[in-house]
């Protein structure tokens, strides 16, 4: 039995296609209607950031001002507490999405009853209206008639003021927000598990490999994609997130759950254009700093 | 021994998604069927008196049929787009899938940046100005396309990967040209992975806020996630409307899931592996 594990090597049949019919069947004006689009108005207003970013700007005027946006976006704490926040806000949510999708994962790849079941409630959040969530939670979060804090009373247990308390805030939120995606992590570690071939779980058993022995040196190591895409995914989601934030605290109380992306906002609102696209370009490039060292690093371990 | 243990974990768990996944639809639902002192004390609890009908009627009239507006406005902003980005991503992803050159492999990485950067909103608003396009259906509409490019072209990308090259070359030596081609050999079968795109996006798109927010402000205009938004502050103790208000949102997403539940995991499993 131990024999059935030879690739199909049969399938390396030559299909190299001639060179000269390339050229008229794949013309490269089929990139051009999709390309102007994405160029026009994605890739122009990011590279233009930069120079926005550096200037006195009311969308017809621009004055050329250095780096003022940024010293200034750096020198008043509401500002630069943002940054903070997205970083917390994300990794908390990463983390929690990984861990919690790993082990309902896990659980739904078992032998139980009501799979199906359980696999539609726990992925149906993630397509619903974020600001439908928001507004949900913020009345189920209310300090003293909330329907949570009703329920943890129930069991003894006085719940925080959620929203409505500085230090709980952001965290409630980034709760929320994975009660709401986790759902996308766990059929993403389904999907990895899934495809793990039964027979390494049954040599582990074979070697008397306990529950635990057969996930720690089986199933972790080996859904190894699955964690690199929720890790990146919400990771990179994390560091966006907007809508669920406004919709729940708006950023506050005060500015202790303001967000990068909300701080963008509420300068732009605010008529602060040149100050908001530094707040845009801060985010980018903490995007990038975190993402592109995590490509490398996930790059290099799996060669 | 296991047989147990394991019928008492499945109801354990099942109880347990029940209470954690349902009870805020569940609440929801209530609310919406409330009357407004009743869902005032934002109780889990049974409505002393239906109102889901009042209720239906009372959130469409507000401030003058607003969220019916809403709802065309959202429609066609989700239609235009989706059937748009569709056919383009799907034209670029043919060219950059079966074209190997040194071009191709920069435009990938290109289109890889447009999942990982976050758009800078500002200046997206000078370029819808500056084109005439800024508080325009068809200016957002642009923007949610550019936005949705990416995703779109990588999904398509490695469906097409899968398709046979005998087949272009059969249908070139039988005359076809580029176009003809694409549309009336390959196009056709990229069949599954446009039902995955379209129900995705489609989700994507009616649900999304920030956008609209900043590229069609004005009551005029509104989608349905922004009249969601403003109806909290305009109607901040009518929490039965806004309930209902949410409920109603949220049908479309949901009849999409309940019909498509499998090529939307399917799909989004196979963006995020890429992405």
């Amino acid at each position: 039995m131990a024999t059935l594990t030879e690739p199909s090597a049969v399938a390396t049949r030559d299909s190299s296609p001639p060179r000269d019919r390339r050229k008229t069947s794949y013309p490269y004006w089929f990139l051009i209607p999709g390309g102007v689009i994405f160029a026009v108005f994605f890739l122009v207003p990011s590279v233009m950031a930069f120079w926005f970013s550096l200037t006195r700007w009311t969308l017809f005027d621009q004055e050329f001002i250095g780096l003022d946006n940024y010293v200034q976006f750096f020198r008043e704490p509401a500002l630069a507490s943002g940054l903070w926040h997205t970083l917390i806000y994300a990794v908390v949510t990463c983390g929690l999405k990984v861990v919690l999708g790993m082990a309902l994962a896990v659980l739904l790849t078992g032998p139980i009853l009501g799979r199906g079941f359980m696999r539609s409630v726990a992925f149906f959040p993630v397509l619903v209206s974020t600001i439908g969530v928001g507004l949900t939670f913020q009345v189920l979060m209310h300090p003293t008639r909330g329907v949570l804090n009703q329920a943890l009373d129930l069991v003894g247990i006085t719940g925080p003021a959620w929203l409505a308390d500085p230090s709980w805030a952001l965290l409630s939120v980034a709760l929320v927000d994975v009660w709401q995606g986790v759902g996308l992590a766990t059929v993403i570690y389904m999907a990895g598990i899934l495809s793990i071939p039964g027979e390494y779980f049954e040599a582990a058993r074979m070697d008397g490999a306990g529950a635990w022995q057969r996930f720690r040196n089986v199933t972790l190591p080996l859904a190894r994609p699955a964690t690199i895409s929720v890790i990146l995914l919400s990771l990179i989601g994390g560091l966006r997130k907007f809508d669920l934030i406004w919709a729940m605290t708006k950023g506050g109380p005060g500015f202790t759950s303001d967000v990068m992306a909300s701080v963008v906002y509420k300068q732009y609102q605010a008529g602060f254009y040149g100050l908001s696209t530094a707040g845009n370009v801060v985010l980018f490039l903490l995007v990038i700093l975190l993402v592109l060292p995590l490509f490398w690093f996930f790059n290099r371990k799996e060669s | 021994m296991t047989q147990r243990r394991s019928w008492l974990l499945s109801s354990f768990s099942i109880i347990l998604f029940g209470v954690v996944f349902l009870i805020p639809f569940a609440f929801i639902l209530l609310t919406a069927s409330k009357t407004q002192q009743d869902a005032a004390f934002l109780q889990f609890s049974w409505p002393t008196q239906w109102a889901f009908v009042q209720n239906l009627q009372a959130v469409f009239e507000a401030r003058d049929y607003l969220l019916i507006v809403a709802f065309i406005n959202s429609t066609i902003l989700t239609v235009v787009s989706v059937a748009v980005v569709v056919v383009l991503a799907a034209m670029a992803a043919f060219v950059l899938e079966r074209r190997r050159s040194r071009w191709t492999s920069g435009l990938n990485l290109v289109i890889l940046s447009g999942l990982v950067i976050p758009p800078a909103v500002v200046p997206t608003i000078w370029v819808l100005q500056k084109t005439g396009l800024f508080k325009t259906m068809p200016g957002l509409i642009l923007v949610e396309i550019a936005y949705a490019m990416a995703f779109c072209v990588l999904l398509f990308q490695a469906f097409i990967a899968g398709i046979p090259r005998e087949l272009d070359e059969a249908a070139t030596i039988d005359g076809a040209g580029p176009l003809s081609l694409f549309f009336r050999v390959v196009f056709p079968l990229l069949r599954p992975i446009i039902v995955t795109v379209v129900v995705v996006q489609s989700v994507f798109i009616w649900n999304d806020f920030a956008s609209p927010l900043y590229f069609l402000p004005g009551d005029e205009n509104a989608t349905v996630q922004l009249t969601l938004f403003n109806f909290q502050g305009q109607y901040t103790n009518s929490y039965n409307l806004l309930f209902m208000d949410i409920l109603l949102v949220t049908i479309p997403p949901l009849i999409m899931f309940a019909v498509f539940q499998r090529q939307i995991v399917s799909g989004m499993v196979a963006g995020s592996v890429k992405g």
